[in-house]
């Protein structure tokens, strides 16, 4: 698993590529608040290069939001590969996370 | 009678044999000369060894009557193999074996899964078989042998007979051979391979009428006659079982061997995982309980299916204690956010996920355990299933590209008898060039060789002693290449050098190896009763690149896992000219061989050499030259033409 971020105009993009699962959850979620702590509140996770998560990943997805929002900001999700889009509908997560075509379009309504 | 004479030449031949390699060891060696004299008399040794394997075979050489009635509710299954082979060849077979009196079904079994072949099978009112979907890509699909096993799932005779796609069977074939059957312990009965494309000289070597003949009729003797991959007919019922004991061992020995690679896998697991997560490491500590309680059963000799899935259910249970956790956790977080801004979480509250969403994210794809690598390896080496197989049931051996010899093997050990019924009841066609013949030796004495390295018969339980002999003395035939080497290199070392392996060539040589010499021959005269054995003498020398190449590669697959270079026999005519290049190493050697007399000569002639040593390499020389000369006959043959009844056959 390998993360990576760039800040954006308006947000701070992720990027999240290979298996986000029980070994690489912590991680992410590590990674997530050291950038939440650098200054940027409103995160898109790419998941463009995540092929598989299991509910430990998910559970990170989540605990990352948490913390945007504590922050004041939010955490969007976008580019969801299909074995992840079975997740969160599985589990009714898609009702929390709306899943964004694009990086670029997960902040362009506000 | 015969059997007495076949005797008293045994006693003879392995008193003089003795005699001989006992003077050679003891009195003969030239040590001045070892690196020579050392090799010749290994050679000596491991020949004196062949003749005697053989001599112990016709010992026991057993000339049947022919078999009882056969029970008439006795159902058969013809099975024809087939790959890429011509279709007509096919078909001719597929229609004779049709015509077979006893009542049977017959099935075409395609490896080459030919819509054409299909057609012309239905047309016909054939069977056909081709793999099941089991026979995905990934996994190993064993030649023939994996053919034959794919075919065994889906018919039901009690008996199979097995044709290869060039074998046309006599309509009398099953009435004569299904009687033998009526003894309940008897497994196997095969009948001999014949080609009908085959010229009275026979310069490809094709017949094997010592083969076909006294050796099968003498491991007969000693309840060892082998498989040979047609013409045979098989018990499903000694197959099956076959198949079963295999796969229980195969499964036994990879749960031991995951529950042997556990303890490392977890600790590697906890090494490198979250450890710091608790959860995690619970998780492990199941795992680690779980296997160390199935290596108990497991050497307490419970069920292998119990044991794995009461493993697999407690591992499940902690995995799902594991997500329920994750989701816990996530469910909190959700309310956490829920009580900071209300409006977010959307019109239905806090979503809550399901039961069956849990179950889901708990089974084996998208378990959290499968990141941990090397533990989920373990987990999924600890099952019943032989995921590694298409099938988990193979009753035809695939440790050989030779299968029969490694099936009827197994069979033997496992109590099973075997018949050898001599009369030919189908007639086949020969490699009709030298490459294809090539091809095919290579093929058969690989096999061998595999079956020696991965399932030495001197070492298997169930076989008798004698059983032991007869599948080692056919294996040892397969090692004469390093041997031939040494024979033709002793006498161009001598003419060339004047180095003499022996000390010297006097009355105590002579008088110890004609006499072994004479009862040799005389041995396979008696023994062979009038048929023609010099062109399989010739081609034993003659193809020593090629035994020496099929050991080289098959110790290579067994013990470096290297492949063979496997090829299937091609049963049509390669096309293109004389292929001399086919036989270059001895072509070599026979130069070296015609040199090195002349130069003898030319030694004796200025007095370099002495008389008598010259003569005896000359001769052997001479010996050697004409052993090889069949290999030219062989390049130079341009197929069969049947002599006479032209209108009888189709050439292909």
């Amino acid at each position: 698993m390998e993360f990576s971020y760039e800040v954006k105009d308006s947000y701070a993009e992720v990027k999240a590529d290979g298996r986000l699962n029980m070994v690489s959850a912590p991680k992410l979620r590590e990674f997530v608040t050291d950038v939440i702590a650098g200054g940027s509140n409103r995160i898109v996770v790419n998941l463009e290069h995540t092929a598989f998560m299991d509910s430990s990943g998910l559970g990170a997805l989540i605990g990352c939001l948490k913390a945007a929002r504590q922050a004041g900001g939010d955490l969007r999700i976008a580019a969801v590969q299909p074995q992840v889009d079975m997740v969160l509908k599985l589990t009714s997560m898609d009702k929390v996370l709306t899943a964004y075509p694009s990086a670029e379009e997960a902040f362009s309504n506000d | 009678m015969t059997r007495f004479w076949t005797r008293l030449v045994v006693v003879l031949t392995v008193l003089t044999g003795l005699n001989y390699i006992a003077w050679r060891w003891a009195a003969s060696l030239n040590w001045d000369a070892w690196w020579i004299a050392l090799p010749l008399v290994v050679a000596e040794t491991y020949s004196l060894i062949d003749v005697m394997l053989f001599g112990m075979t016709v010992w026991k050489l057993k000339i049947r009557k022919g078999a009882p009635q056969p029970p008439h509710d006795a159902t058969v299954d013809v099975f024809i193999t087939t790959y890429n082979e011509d279709l007509d060849m096919v078909l001719t077979t597929a229609l004779a074996a049709q015509k077979i009196r006893h009542p049977h079904s017959t099935w075409i079994l395609d490896d080459g899964a030919r819509p054409e072949l299909k057609a012309l099978a239905e047309q016909h009112g054939l069977g056909y078989v081709t793999r099941s979907a089991d026979w995905t890509k990934n996994l190993p699909r064993h030649a023939k042998a994996g053919n034959l096993n794919n075919a065994l799932m889906v018919t039901h005779g009690e008996f199979l007979l097995i044709l290869d796609a060039d074998q046309i069977p006599e309509p009398d074939i099953l009435e004569k051979t299904l009687g033998y059957f009526n003894n309940r312990r008897v497994a196997l009965v095969q009948t001999p391979q014949y080609f009908s494309n085959v010229p009275e000289s026979d310069p490809l070597g094709s017949q094997a009428p010592l083969f076909y003949g006294p050796i099968q009729q003498g491991k007969d003797g000693w309840n060892a006659a082998f498989f040979c991959g047609s013409n045979a007919i098989l018990r499903r019922e000694a197959l099956m079982q076959l198949g079963l004991v295999g796969y229980v061992k195969e499964t036994e020995k990879s749960i031991r061997r995951a529950l042997a690679a556990s303890r490392a896998a977890i600790r590697q697991a906890r090494k490198s995982a979250d450890v710091e997560s608790p959860l995690v490491s619970e998780v492990l500590d199941e795992v680690e309980a779980a296997t160390r309680e199935a290596q108990e059963e497991v050497d307490a000799g419970r069920p292998l299916s119990e044991v794995t899935y009461r493993v697999r259910r407690r591992v499940d249970a902690a995995v799902q204690t594991l997500v329920e956790a994750d989701v816990a956790a996530l469910q909190a977080d959700l309310e956490e956010i829920a009580a900071m801004e209300l409006a977010h979480v959307g019109e239905s509250g806090v979503p809550v996920v399901a039961d069956d969403a849990v179950q889901r994210m708990s089974a084996r794809d998208w378990s959290p355990l499968g990141a941990l690598e090397s533990v989920q390896a373990v987990l999924d080496a600890l099952t019943v299933e032989r995921s590694d197989e298409a099938q988990p049931v193979m009753p035809l051996a695939t440790i050989s590209v030779t299968e029969d010899m490694a099936t009827a093997m197994r069979m033997h050990g496992m109590g099973w008898e075997s018949v050898y019924h001599h009369e030919i009841l189908a007639y086949g066609l020969a490699p009709e060039d030298i490459a294809t013949m090539l091809t095919q030796r290579l093929r058969w004495a690989q096999g061998t060789i595999q079956v020696l390295l991965r399932e030495n018969p001197l070492v298997q339980k169930g076989l008798k002693l004698g059983q032991r002999l007869m599948y080692f003395a056919t294996m040892w035939t397969y090692l004469s290449g390093f041997a031939a080497v040494i024979y033709f290199a002793a006498p161009i070392i001598y003419l060339l050098l004047g180095i003499l392996p022996v000390s010297s060539l006097s009355w105590d040589f002579f008088i110890r190896f004609i006499p072994f010499m004479v009862v040799n021959q005389l041995l396979f005269a008696v023994a062979g009763r009038g048929i023609p054995t010099w062109r399989g003498q010739q081609y034993s020398l003659a193809l020593f690149p090629t035994w020496i190449k099929a050991c080289t590669t098959a110790a290579r697959n067994v013990w470096f896992g290297r492949p063979l270079g496997f090829a299937v026999t091609p049963k049509a005519r390669q096309s293109g000219g004389p292929s001399w290049s086919l036989i270059k190493p001895q072509i070599v050697v026979s130069v070296l061989l015609a040199v090195a007399a002349v130069v003898g000569i030319i030694r004796l002639a200025t007095g370099l050499a002495e008389p008598l040593g010259t003569l005896v390499n000359v001769v052997w020389v001479v010996f050697d030259l004409v052993v090889m000369s069949i290999l030219v006959r062989a390049v130079l043959y341009k197929g069969y033409e049947p002599a006479e009844e032209p209108a009888n056959r189709e050439e292909s």
